[in-house]
């Protein structure tokens, strides 16, 4: 009896599992206004659209700059940036980084954090800093995984430079 | 023996003197321990080292869980050491109740992984580490009665885990594979090796998604020999685990140990919990 039981559990999860693989590759439902309907990649929201556009990321980077101006292990190496500055660039680069209508041309990574020599426990800590933002802006959890999904492989263009 | 204690005490004190929290991880990433005393699952050994550690620092953790089936039961608890993200070291021991015989049987296990490349969340490539758990089984008569060779044995493993995180519709996924030499009956409980000693390379595998930063739902396999010819089966599992904070986890699985020293229907429940520094 007990064997069904967990077999039966196993099954619903597997279930479970292929449901929101199905429901992932589908296209989303919320589609955008301004659709391309040249590219399939437009027909459906991009992460930009789906985080909120510009107010969004607007809102997540004033409560990050926040968050890291009262943070004893990484405001070090913010001490000396110029916060306007900082805010733009990095409103750009997290927008062009989520498919939004933004180009991004500004310095590259390696350039902006060579000589910072940021250690594994910094980025790490930063990221949570930045999911601190992220939860502060009221952005849901799915949301906040697809956009650190893309943020985590610029780690090695950014420690130990 | 006495050496990884004093080893352990040894961190304890250089993680508080050197006042470095251990907290470089994402939170639930290192997973928990698993009931041979590595950094894993339930009971597979995964890939990531136990603990928050990162390359810079060191962790300290301690476990304790009970797997309580049909006819037998088995507590153990177990402490490791994570240095620099690299080097886990781990001492667990057991106590399996055979309930139908009132016998105890215990078995002590020492652990050690290196983690080879990789990291689980942020390279493309898994993060990929080699593991041995060196185990001593100390009220042997049982295993001998029942054909084991040895009362002492060493498995080697290597494991690969990845996070692949928003994978599922915005959720994190990870896995895990374990290929594991062994001689192991019953993990070890049983002894080591017998009469149908044949197949030493065994799988294992987990895989779980977060449903939130605290919560990870998930399910494990772990393929077993039966050297003993006693119909011994592969051990699987459906887990709950919460990870309130970097301090504290606790999971909740429901296992089906197949049959064990003949005994077959071993299903029942797994409760840990594991407290990191």
């Amino acid at each position: 009896m007990m064997k069904i039981e967990i077999t039966s559990m196993k099954k619903s999860i597997i279930l479970l599992l292929l449901m929101s693989c199905f429901s992932c590759s589908s296209p989303s439902s919320n589609i955008d206004n301004n659709v391309d309907s040249n590219s399939h990649a437009q027909t459906q929201a991009s992460l930009y659209q789906e985080i909120g556009g510009k107010p969004a990321l607007d809102n997540i980077i004033d409560n990050l700059i926040n968050i890291i101006g009262q943070d004893d292990v990484v405001f070090a190496h913010f001490a000396q940036s110029n916060v306007t500055r900082f805010k733009d660039e990095l409103t750009i680069f997290l927008c062009h980084l989520a498919d939004g209508p933004c180009q991004y041309q500004g310095d590259s990574m390696e350039d902006i954090h060579q000589g910072m020599y940021i250690t594994k426990n910094e980025f790490n800590h930063f990221v949570e800093l930045f999911i601190e933002a992220m939860d502060a802006s009221g952005i849901s959890y799915p949301i906040q995984n697809q956009l650190l999904a893309r943020l985590a492989p610029l780690r090695r263009t950014i420690i130990k430079m | 023996m006495n050496k990884i204690p004093s080893l352990l005490y040894g961190c304890l004190l250089a993680v508080f003197s050197a006042n470095c929290s251990a907290e470089g991880k994402i939170l639930a990433t290192p997973g928990v321990s698993q009931i041979e005393g590595s950094g894993g699952g339930g009971i597979v050994p995964w890939a990531q080292l136990a603990g928050y550690a990162t390359e810079e620092s060191i962790s300290v953790s301690a476990a304790c869980s009970r797997i309580t089936v049909k006819d037998f039961s088995l507590d153990s608890c177990a402490v490791q050491a994570n240095l620099y993200d690299k080097i886990e070291l781990s001492y667990a021991k057991q106590n399996f109740e055979v309930t139908p015989l009132q016998l105890n049987l215990k078995q002590s296990i020492i652990g050690a992984k290196i983690n080879l490349f990789g990291d689980l969340v942020y390279s493309t490539m898994p993060q990929v580490s080699l593991g041995i758990q060196s185990k001593k089984l100390k009220t042997s008569d049982v295993a001998f009665s029942l054909g084991a060779k040895k009362d002492s044995g060493t498995d080697f493993y290597i494991a690969a885990s990845k996070l692949h995180l928003g994978f599922i519709n915005g959720y994190n996924w990870l896995w895990n594979v374990t290929a594991r030499h062994t001689k192991s009956n019953q993990i070890g409980l049983l002894g080591f090796g017998g009469p149908n000693e044949n197949k030493k390379i065994q799988l294992e595998a987990s895989s779980a998604i977060l449903l939130n930063r605290h919560l990870a739902i998930g399910v494990e396999f772990r393929q077993k020999p039966d050297n003993l010819n006693l119909g011994e089966n592969h051990w699987k599992d459906i887990f709950i685990a919460w990870f309130p904070n970097k301090h504290l986890s606790v999971t909740l699985a429901y296992v089906d140990l197949g049959s064990i020293a003949a005994i077959d229907k071993q299903t029942g429940w797994y409760l840990s919990t594991m407290w990191y520094l």
